[in-house]
């Protein structure tokens, strides 16, 4: 019998590559039922994290349970209770859809009318009844993305791994894929840790982010929660005649601290109690005319640069 | 039992996807024919020479072309494995509860299934043009069983490489070494004929010389014990070193606890 | 240097500099010509004691000739898979974009198909002489065996061409092989022409290529033999493929 309930804990957890440390012992405890977004840069170590953790690595250090079970000595449980969409599609491009299906509910003891229900009721839910038996290389993107979660759903797992698993999809798709991801969630209660690097994804579609970068968990929380540590917003402000722009800095310097704002306009971040009306009432009182005003709320890339000094999107360009 | 199912499990999947590559199975299926038809022409001048065995150089090469199969095979089944490593599917598969030595077993069924389709065609084509078997039926059923087992060697060679490299392109480019294997047998003319002493010897310490040789004998000899019993005990030694060979990269490749 | 000449040596120079980088495009084409000389006049010299056999250079020279003959055209058929890898990989586009005087382009891959087999014939020429291969030939003889081969050289380098200016991909690399490798193999390769039976003799006797190998082994062997066919031949499938590579390098012109 598992020590408790369904759900994922890790303690001090560890991978080592040669001389790269992909995970520098990071603890996690993730509850039944919930949607953890993990969020991160390329590199980050998400994709190793969730290679230990469905047991397709053994950690260098460090303990994991999922499900119950530990990841090192329960590996077989583990992965009896689990279902996992990883970073590739993993499709054979000679098998149909269907085929795909039998396969993996066969290896999984799953026969007969059961398996047969199973398939049809899966390609019903993901929406790929007409395309079943077309061969996986016929397939879009967003179909074999939607195949890929039936596969990992079709032996009933309560615990889903999903990486990274809207890369390279259209909008539709994604929302889609999100749709159906909140319901597995709310509706059946499986446990569903998400990786992405898509900030807007996880503020969707997760209960809770854990933030990652260079192996190390850098924030956690909900998505409003960090926000609310950073909170501030940022203005900014295009002037109507670009020889106004000295003034205009001066001005707003009284409100907040300059940061960066696109090509032509000035940006500060709110400091205090000040908000946007008092901005544009002192813009008033200046006689400074504007051609733009926006006010920006803070964001998950807003979280990450308070808490490495970069953005999300600047994460990648780094030098190894 | 439960393995038993797994492997039929990965050896259909195997079957059905080299089935639908023509493109893999049909130059594996014609290049040995052409070969067949070329080289027993080209050098039937052989069946002159003083010792020959036989009047038919046909008949003399025809086990060639089962070793050519069985070499195709093992780069069919190790491109496969490969890809499945590439795309991440084995990875998937490594998720189920298969079973690693059920994942190997399997994996190598579409090479077994287009060994046997090869030497059924290889055979037919032999006794259309006029081979006769001197061992008979039973010979020709033997001739089978030794073709598939050689594949099965060979494939176990190509999951081993597939395995170890992780890419086809890793796999194809040690055919020309297997192939030099070939070449450097009795394929052509038997070795008490080989004039070249170093090629001779080369040929003698040449696994695939006696399973060359093994094959030859069913047709051209009828039962040949020594021949038959070295023959196999190759194919017997040759899939057992690849097979544990594979299977010891299956366990670097495929971590999972 | 006129503009033509210039493209060439240009684009001979990066295709030798790309083929000496990459140990996976070079060793292959050494690899499979070496292999096959050590099988046949290793494995098969036995032959030339075949009633008939009336070849005086020993089996090594026999050959060394027809092993010669086929590195040369498949060192001209590995340059066409290199074309093909440069359509698809978009080099040729930028080449037919900036080149000044297109009839370069595939002058600079006929240099560059002869270098690569000038490589692989130095180390075939050694090997069969540490072999022991006997030459009976004079310099003049020499001469006119590689020579021969050269011309087999860019016959096989223009018909390789051809198909991949047509089709673009390396998909194509079994259609420029296969017929190459038939017309090897559908020769006089392991014993004299007189010495073939059946339906191979009959093919044999009109294939281009039996003409090269009958005067290619009278060269080395000190007796030339048939030398007006030989280089006719040659001469011809030369002309013919040229025109088959030109009209090639428009189709790709015209595909833009």
């Amino acid at each position: 019998m598992p020590a408790r309930d369904a759900g994922i804990v890790v303690e001090g957890l560890v991978r080592e590559f040669k001389d790269v440390r992909a995970v520098d012992g990071i603890d996690l405890e993730i509850s039944p039922g919930e949607i953890y977004g993990f969020l991160g840069p390329n590199g980050a170590g998400k994709s190793t994290t969730v290679h230990m953790l469905t047991t397709l690595l053994p950690p260098t250090a460090g303990r994991a349970t999922v499900a119950g079970y530990d990841v090192v000595r329960d590996g077989a449980r583990v992965r009896a209770r689990i279902g996992a969409a990883l970073q590739e599609t993993a499709l054979d491009p000679f098998l149909s859809g269907r085929e795909h299906l039998r396969l993996q509910a066969s290896l999984h003891g799953i026969r007969g009318a059961k398996r047969t229900t199973l398939q049809d009721d899966l390609l019903a839910r993901v929406g790929l009844t007409q395309a079943a038996d077309r061969k996986i290389r016929t397939y879009s993107g967003g179909m074999k993305r939607r195949l890929d979660l039936a596969l990992a759903l079709i032996h009933n797992p309560s615990m889903l791994f999903l990486d990274e698993p809207t890369t390279g999809l259209d909008p539709q798709s994604r929302a889609a894929l999100w749709e159906e991801v909140g319901r597995l969630s709310r509706h059946e209660g499986v446990t569903v840790f998400l990786t992405t690097q898509y900030l807007e994804e996880a503020d969707v579609l997760a209960d809770r982010v854990g933030i990652i970068d260079h192996g190390h968990i850098v924030a956690e929380g909900t998505p409003t929660q960090l926000k609310a540590e950073i909170g501030r917003s940022t203005v900014e402000v295009v002037p109507e005649s670009p020889e106004e722009t000295p003034r205009l800095s001066a001005l707003l310097t009284r409100f907040g601290v300059p940061t960066a704002g696109k090509p032509g306009a000035t940006a500060v971040q709110l400091e205090g109690r000040d908000g946007l009306a008092d901005v544009v009432r002192a813009l008033d009182l200046e006689g400074l005319r504007t051609a733009e005003i926006n006010l920006h709320s803070p964001s998950l890339d807003d979280v990450f640069l308070a808490k490495t000094g970069r953005t999300l999107e600047g994460a990648d360009e780094e030098p190894a | 039992m439960e393995v038993a199912h797994q492997v039929w499990l990965i050896a259909r999947r195997s079957l059905l996807r080299t089935a639908r590559q023509p493109g893999t199975w049909v130059p594996p299926l014609l290049f040995p024919l052409m070969l067949m038809a070329v080289n027993s022409n080209g050098l039937r001048a052989a069946t002159h020479l003083p010792g020959f065995p036989t009047h038919s150089f046909l008949a003399f090469f025809i086990p060639f072309s089962f070793m050519q199969g069985a070499l195709f095979a093992s780069g069919i089944a190790g491109v496969d494995l490969a890809r499945d490593i590439d795309t991440g599917f084995l990875n998937r598969l490594a998720l189920t509860p298969v079973r690693g030595s059920a994942l190997l077993l399997g994996q190598i069924g579409g090479a077994l299934g287009l060994g046997a389709a090869q030497a059924v065609v290889y055979l037919s084509v032999a006794l259309a043009a006029g081979v006769h078997i001197d061992a008979g039926v039973g010979g020709a059923v033997l001739i089978l069983v030794l073709a598939v087992g050689a594949a099965a060697g060979f494939g176990g060679l190509g999951l081993f490489l597939a395995l170890r490299t992780g890419s086809g392109e890793g796999v194809q480019s040690m055919f020309p070494l297997l192939f030099f294997l070939l070449l450097v047998s009795s394929m052509n003319l038997p070795r008490n004929l080989i004039e070249v002493g170093w090629f001779r010897d080369l040929a003698t310490i040449n696994p695939v010389s006696y399973l060359i040789e093994a094959l030859r004998s069913l047709v051209i000899q009828g039962w040949n014990g020594e021949a038959l019993g070295l023959g196999f005990g190759f194919t017997a030694a040759l899939i057992a070193v690849s097979m544990l060979l594979a299977a010891r990269q299956l366990r670097v490749r495929m971590t999972r606890t | 240097m006129s503009s033509r000449l210039e493209v060439a040596v240009a684009l001979a120079y990066r295709q030798t500099t790309v083929l000496l980088k990459n140990p996976s495009l070079f060793l292959p084409p050494m690899l499979f010509p070496l292999m096959n000389f050590v099988a046949f006049a290793g494995g098969l010299s036995r032959l030339r004691h075949v009633p008939g056999f009336n070849f005086s250079g020993g089996y090594t020279a026999f050959q060394f000739v027809f092993v010669l003959l086929q590195s040369a055209v498949f060192g001209g058929v590995f340059t066409g898979f290199g074309i093909a890898r440069d359509f698809e990989r978009g080099f040729a586009r930028r080449l037919l974009v900036s080149a000044p005087e297109r009839g370069g382009i595939i002058l600079g891959y006929a240099i560059a198909a002869l270098l690569r087999w000038l490589m692989i014939a130095t180390v075939l020429t050694v090997v069969a002489l540490i072999a022991g291969m006997k030459v009976g030939g004079s310099g003049v003889d020499l001469f006119g065996l590689y020579g021969l081969a050269i011309l087999f050289n860019q016959v096989g380098l223009l018909w390789a061409c051809g198909i991949a200016m047509r089709l673009r991909t390396i998909q194509a690399a079994p259609l420029m092989q296969t017929p190459v490798f038939l017309v090897l193999f559908l020769a006089p390769v392991y014993v004299p022409l007189h010495l073939l039976q059946g339906w191979i003799h009959a093919v044999a006797r009109v294939n281009p290529l039996t003409f090269l190998l009958e005067a290619g082994r009278g060269l080395i062997e000190g007796q030339p033999t048939q030398l007006a066919a030989a280089f006719g031949t040659a001469a011809i499938l030369l002309a013919v493929f040229m025109v088959w590579a030109r009209t090639g390098l428009a189709r790709a012109e015209r595909a833009g």
